[in-house]
């Protein structure tokens, strides 16, 4: 008896579809996002991540009638982020049935605004989301920065710092996105997920660049992650959550086998 | 049927909701759900949900601020014996005290403390996060009917503390955790869960269902 590795799909949505991208650009259509919540829920997915990839570069706030719609199909725990400025947006996402909400630009440019959230719901409903990028060169010390704005704008920041500076204020869970990975299908950046699962006591998850199920598993073995998330190979069919699931099993990492 | 689900401010209030309007639909109960903060319209219901997420003293302070909502439950759990099912935080507070950050009063229902999960392993991170199996300490109608043990159902857990049962007879279940953690606690007609059953799929939807049905 032991806690489960978390297998999660992520529906990353523009425009009231869901969209993917390689590096955070040249999105292309994925689907309806109703639709994919009713099927990852169907098909055992351990949680299910909702993100308004464009609210905050768009300055508004993520939509909220979207995000009921999809939360009404979903009866494993939702993460929803996007455009989440004031401790009142979290109140009004739960209320549109939300579990948990993700942070991203507003944790950067105030990580006291962490502590605010988590106070009021609690540490457990707060995740930050963290998309970093390489910085460091060949045969220099690996060195990782974070950028916001759905990864548009650059900080300077460095990733193990700031995710630890944030679960300092209460951040409850990482959700670590490595951007020099994302859609590029040739796996987790394992040094940046080590790193970070290392340096804090909360779950890590990782996200960005899996592109088989090995990269699942090597997410877990070697990179310390608490729960793994990916998007085109559930998006496009390449693999189902079952097919995931079983594999991860074979390598000997306890998942959740039925619904 | 008329069912309470407290509004005081915080949690996945739409979640629970939700997924007590499935559980009721599948199990063909005509049942009027809803989430209030109005403690007269909780002195007329038949069961009461009160769901919780955030900090201890938070969630406390959280419901003695609704007017007469701290009475109003006392009223209709102790004295009137109506169905309760308390959820995460929902759950702590029916304890005596809970010791996260400052102590803070619970409602002092079912003895005990809430404390830091302590994992034997420190390797474990905190909160736990995630599906684990329950192990049945006391059988209980609510669990009736659900696979338990280590091939039986998953339950989602969130949290970073936990109740320590004063009375084990009151600890319905546990789950392991580096080291048994308190999943579920009972006595009389009152019931509390560590995991989220409207977040718990499969065994979540046929708990709140026994619940529903439940005739303590």
């Amino acid at each position: 008896m032991t806690l489960k590795v978390r297998i999660i799909p992520c529906l990353d949505v523009a425009d009231g579809r869901v969209v993917k991208g390689v590096n955070f650009v040249d999105l292309v259509d994925a689907g309806d996002p109703v639709e994919a919540a009713i099927a990852y829920d169907a098909a055992g997915a351990d949680e299910l991540t909702f993100l308004d990839i464009t609210a905050t570069s768009e300055g508004r706030a993520a939509t909220f009638d979207m995000i009921a719609r999809t939360a009404e199909q979903c009866f494993m725990p939702l993460t929803v982020g996007g455009g989440v400025r004031e401790v009142a947006d979290i109140r009004k996402l739960l209320l549109a049935g939300a579990d948990k909400v993700s942070v991203n630009t507003t944790a950067v440019k105030d990580p006291d605004f962490v502590a605010r959230a988590a106070d009021k719901f609690g540490n457990q409903c707060i995740v930050v989301a963290i998309d970093a990028k390489k910085v460091s060169g060949v045969g220099e010390e690996d060195c990782w920065e974070i950028f916001t704005h759905g990864g548009r704008k650059e900080t300077g920041i460095d990733a193990v710092e700031f995710a630890q500076l944030v679960v300092s204020k209460g951040a409850g869970e990482i959700l670590l996105t490595s951007m020099d990975r994302d859609g590029t299908q040739v796996g987790y950046n394992l040094p940046l997920t080590k790193a970070i699962s290392e340096a804090v006591h909360v779950p890590v998850i990782a996200s960005g660049g899996v592109g088989n199920l090995d990269h699942l598993v090597e997410g877990v073995t070697k990179g310390g992650a608490s729960a793994v998330l990916a998007a085109s190979i559930f998006h496009f069919g390449t693999y189902t959550i079952g097919e995931a699931k079983a594999h991860m099993q074979a390598a000997g990492i306890p998942v959740r086998m039925h619904t | 049927m008329r069912i309470a689900i407290i509004d005081y401010g915080s949690g996945n209030l739409r979640s629970a909701q939700k997924a007590f309007e499935r559980a009721a639909r599948e199990a063909d109960i005509s049942a009027d759900i809803q989430l209030t903060s109005d403690a007269d319209w909780v002195s007329k219901v038949d069961r009461i949900v009160l769901p919780g997420v955030g900090a201890y003293a938070d969630c406390r302070a959280g419901l003695d601020a609704v007017d007469g909502m701290v009475e109003a439950l006392e009223e209709m759990v102790m004295k009137q014996a109506k169905p309760f099912l308390g959820i995460c935080v929902g759950m702590q507070l029916m304890a005596s005290r809970g010791l996260e950050k400052a102590t803070t009063d619970g409602l002092g229902w079912i003895a005990g403390d809430v404390v830091s999960l302590k994992p034997n392993d420190p390797n474990l991170k905190i909160p736990q996060i995630g599906w684990n199996t329950l192990e049945i300490q006391k059988p209980h109608p609510l669990l009736e009917g659900i696979e338990t043990g280590e091939d039986g159902l998953h339950a989602y857990f969130v949290h970073s503390y936990q109740m320590e049962c004063e009375n084990s007879q009151e600890c319905i279940a546990t789950t392991n955790y580096g080291g048994a953690v308190t999943a579920m606690i009972g006595k009389d007609n009152m019931v509390g869960t560590q995991f989220h059953p409207e977040k718990s799929q499969r065994l979540g939807l046929a708990l709140i269902s026994n619940f529903l049905k439940w005739k303590p």
